[in-house]
């Protein structure tokens, strides 16, 4: 935990619109260690977009500036292309969505894990060896048929499985999960997180999570972030979520249902125009 | 249709492809049958007396009764279809009253030079085509993008009869860059045996440079003419496919692999818009077919296209009908063909059939 | 007019759905007017269209009567002949000035007649479906089965050459597409609300065709066949071109290309000013075409 790995000060990201730019993130700053971070705020709260600019992949014609963005040393504010590329898979990665859109649909499974793993490996052979080792490690139990089925072959758990393995395979520093499980099936979700869960453990490796989920973010997590309308409005450790002091925040608690009763029918979130501000 | 369905319920040993093949057929098989009932009604409502196109108008009366008897056109309409199915199945097309032979040899002559400018253009068309389509997607808005709408629009534009004959007065005539109209000039036209039907082909084969170079410097325009007018279309039709590709997921899983820009864009998003495009390389390789009958008039080539127009100029109906129904099974067949690629090149159609 | 006014169009609630309409295609107008090349094109047929009219004006010679075959044949364009003369003597500028008439007249038939096919045999095929529908698709399957100039060209062999029949056989072999086309868009009407209560009401099956769902079709099939407005001009600018289209002397811009065919050497403006004239007039109409989808089709902007 030898200081920050990812430092973050004013992040803005805008669009062009008709009416001029329209920013969607507002000044969002934080820094990471060797951690769990959680990111939790509506859609359109700018949490992905949070995510897709530590990449460098704000989708032209968005633009992405910060006062500072700091990843292990490099500032990434001025990186040219070669240098996101060399970042990119072997030290950042992200597991998007929905297996079902983020994996290519015309090339095989294998073909997609030897394009992560090519990289770092210095033969064929190796490579192949590293994708069928990952495919093992996120506990799929027929690596040799996954390898060579295509995306639509695959269940959705199994997709956002290959997905994982196929952003771990290269050992990156920092995983960005982006909404990783909220296209799956309820009960594959835990599995799949469960998996991604012990993977980050046992290799140390910093990971932001984004989430529409409180509860999934809450006892996943170290630390959560929650963000509305393109600005964070709370920062607090996950353990004392209960705690916190934003409105926004203890709105989204009190819409959560609960097993021991509780009140019925759920509050709905009462927005302030306040917190936009 | 159902019936199709029906077998495929009940062999669920067999890959499902099978079915999807089986259903092909029959689709083919109906839209030939189709082609046929068409190009037959188009020579029934012919003003001109088919009689008397085959007997000539000084024919004794008796004799125009037998003749009338002999072409079936006392019988009803159904049973004349029938008997005109059945002709063509036989390969009879009938004879053309302009060269006194059997419409099919003709047409057997005359296709392969068709066949030849066609590719030809075709290649030009794929070649250039796709990768300026990718090249203006990747820089879309900029110069480039701007260039190949213009092209495009250009090339839907212009007439190509008039581009053929412009081509022909400052490349040929003016310039003398290329040579004239015709397949090959004559002082080597009797040189070269005929194998395939297409000169560069039978000339390679033979190993006849001079004649090579000579029949190359013949088709380099109406060749180049034509297969504008693909790029045009290929073009414009690779872009906004890759545009859409470019747009979707997947491509963003590859950029945060580090996958090199130029992979990303030539392994995984060309693969991928290849699929729809292998049906408009398709579709546009017919539709040759149909500027090959402009332009093989402009260019003086002995192709289907010529046969076609000088029969329509002496109202030749058996050898125009034969042309086109010809054509058009070309066309079918090209649509199967793009059909059968599609499966190969998608494995989601692949494996589920 | 003054209801007419820029805030009654803009407005974001519409108090009549005429209002909705009138504003939604001011819109469509505004940004259309956006687009430049859209502009040019319409400019373009705006000039046809007045070239058409004002023919007799414009043209300072006759058409089909030439000048004295001995001094005014196949002279070069100077200001006396703008484009300069054919082998009869006849003034070519006056001879394409005519000729718009023909290739106005020819796309506003083939747009009459393959119109209303399209539409009718593309929403009854979609309203009803069933055997109706693969009926009808597998016929237009076999019209598309052919190459459009191909199929037009037996069609005007079978018919005789002549304009009349030109446009006869282009619009037989142009109404498949806007067909397959309606259809689709019935497909997804079909099942609407509105029209569910209309046949509660009791409504025969004609009557919601043609009273609910043609005119729902109507807006994307108008905007198809006004981008193959260009491709018809080119269609019977090539049956004329082959001699089955505008009989001479009629001064049709394909056949006159194919009058100047012999001269081309030595007497290049025979052919290339009519030429020109149908590129210029068919680009005219692609521009707008082209404008158009950008606008209504958004997604193929980005």
């Amino acid at each position: 935990m030898s200081g920050a790995l990812l430092t973050v000060d004013n992040l803005r990201i805008s669009f062009p619109t008709r009416q001029g730019r329209a920013e969607v993130v507002r000044g969002v700053s934080f820094t990471l260690g060797r951690e769990r971070l959680g990111i939790v705020g509506e859609s359109g709260s700018g949490k992905s977009q949070t995510g897709r600019a530590i990449l460098g992949l704000t989708p032209p014609p968005g633009r992405a500036e910060a006062d500072t963005l700091r990843f292990d040393g490099r500032d990434l504010r001025h990186a040219t292309a070669a240098d996101w590329r060399s970042l990119r898979g072997r030290r950042i990665s992200m597991v998007m969505q929905d297996p079902k859109f983020s994996l290519n649909p015309v090339m095989s499974i294998g073909r997609q894990l030897m394009e992560a793993a090519a990289r770092t490996a210095s033969s064929r052979t190796e490579a192949r060896a590293k994708a069928l080792a990952m495919l093992e490690a996120v506990q799929i139990r027929d690596p040799e048929r996954v390898f060579h089925a295509y995306p639509h072959e695959l269940s959705g758990g199994m997709g956002q499985r290959v997905m994982i393995a196929m952003m771990l395979i290269p050992e990156p520093d920092l995983l960005i999960a982006d909404e990783p499980t909220s296209a799956l099936d309820v009960t594959v979700q835990i599995e799949v997180l469960r998996i991604l869960d012990a993977l980050v453990k046992e290799r140390g490796m910093g990971l932001i999570f984004i989430s529409h989920d409180l509860r999934l973010v809450s006892s996943f997590c170290d630390r959560v972030l929650v963000m509305y309308a393109g600005r964070v409005v709370e920062e607090v450790k996950a353990s004392d979520l209960m705690q916190a002091k934003h409105p926004y925040t203890q709105g989204l608690f009190r819409c959560l249902p609960r097993i021991e009763g509780g009140t019925r029918p759920l509050p709905t979130l009462q927005r302030d125009a306040e917190w936009a501000r | 249709m159902t019936a199709v369905e029906e077998t495929e319920g009940r062999n669920g040993a067999l890959p499902p492809w099978v079915g999807r093949l089986g259903r092909l057929l029959v689709t083919l098989v109906i839209t030939l049958v189709g082609l046929l009932f068409v190009t037959f009604l188009i020579g029934r409502v012919v003003p001109i007396d088919p009689v008397l196109a085959a007997v000539g108008d000084r024919a004794s009366e008796s004799t125009y009764h037998k003749v009338y008897l002999e072409l079936g056109l006392d019988k009803p309409l159904w049973e004349q279809f029938l008997i005109y199915v059945n002709n063509v199945l036989h390969g009879n097309l009938g004879e053309s009253v302009l060269t006194n032979r059997p419409v099919l040899d003709d047409i057997a002559d005359t296709f392969p030079a068709t066949l030849e400018l066609s590719t030809f253009a075709i290649l030009i068309g794929t070649c250039v085509g796709v990768p300026l389509g990718v090249w203006a997607a990747v820089r879309q808005g900029r110069l480039v993008d701007q260039i190949v709408r213009v092209l495009g629009l250009v090339g839907y534009s212009a007439p190509i009869f008039w581009l053929g004959l412009t081509g022909l007065l400052v490349f040929y005539a003016r310039l003398g860059w290329v040579a004239g109209p015709g397949r090959i000039d004559i002082a080597y036209q009797y040189d070269v045996e005929r194998i395939t039907g297409m000169m560069l082909v039978d000339t390679l084969l033979q190993g006849q440079w001079d004649a090579f170079w000579n029949a190359l410097s013949h088709i380099l325009l109406p060749g180049t003419l034509l297969g504008y007018y693909s790029l045009a279309y290929i073009s414009r039709m690779t872009r906004s496919f890759m545009l859409a590709e470019l747009g979707q997921e997947y491509i963003i899983t590859a950029r945060v692999k580090g996958v090199r820009e130029s992979r990303i864009i030539w392994r995984h998003a060309l693969r991928n818009a290849a699929v729809p495009l292998v049906t408009v390389i398709a579709l546009s390789y017919g539709n040759l077919l149909q500027g090959a009958v402009l332009t093989e008039t402009v260019f003086a080539w002995p192709g289907l296209g010529m046969y076609l127009t000088n029969s329509l100029g002496s109202a030749d109906m058996n050898a125009v009908l034969g042309a086109t129904l010809v054509i058009g099974a070309v066309f079918v067949a090209l649509n199967l063909l793009s059909d059968v690629l599609y499966t190969v090149l998608d494995p989601r159609v692949r494996r589920r059939g | 007019m003054s209801v007419m006014s820029r805030e009654w169009l803009l407005t974001e609630q519409p108090a009549s759905r005429r209002q909705a309409h009138v504003g939604q295609a001011y819109r469509t107008w505004l940004a259309l007017r956006g687009n430049r090349l859209a502009m040019v094109g319409l400019g373009i047929i705006v000039v046809l269209i007045l070239m058409a009219v004002l023919a007799p004006l414009i043209a300072p010679y006759d058409p089909i009567q030439g000048g004295d075959l001995r001094t005014e044949r196949l002279l070069p364009p100077s200001w006396q002949h703008l484009m300069g003369t054919d082998d009869l003597a006849r003034d070519i500028w006056s001879r394409v000035a005519y000729g718009s008439r023909i290739t106005l007249m020819v796309v506003a038939l083939v747009a009459v007649i393959a119109t209303p096919v399209g539409l009718l045999v593309g929403t009854i095929s979609g309203y009803f479906g069933g055997v109706v529908d693969t009926v009808l698709m597998r016929i237009t399957d076999i019209f598309l089965a052919f190459p459009q100039l191909v199929l037009a060209l037996a069609f005007v062999a079978a018919l005789g050459p002549g304009i009349e029949n030109a446009i006869i056989a282009i619009s037989i072999t142009s109404w498949p597409p806007y067909a397959r086309l309606a259809r689709a868009e019935t497909l997804t009407i079909r099942n609407a609300d509105h029209i569910a209560a209309i046949k509660l009401q009791g409504a025969s099956s004609l009557r919601i065709i043609w009273g609910h769902v043609v005119p729902l079709c109507l807006s994307s099939v108008v905007i198809r066949v006004t981008l193959d407005m260009a491709g018809i001009i080119l269609t019977a600018a090539g049956l004329g071109f082959l001699g089955l289209g505008a009989q001479p002397p009629q001064p049709e811009w394909g056949a006159m290309i194919a009058e100047g065919r012999q001269f081309i050497i030595d007497n290049w403006w025979v052919s290339t000013m009519p030429g020109i004239a149908i590129f210029v007039v068919s680009l005219g109409f692609n521009f707008l075409g082209d404008g158009l989808r950008d606008v209504m089709d958004p997604k193929a902007r980005k």
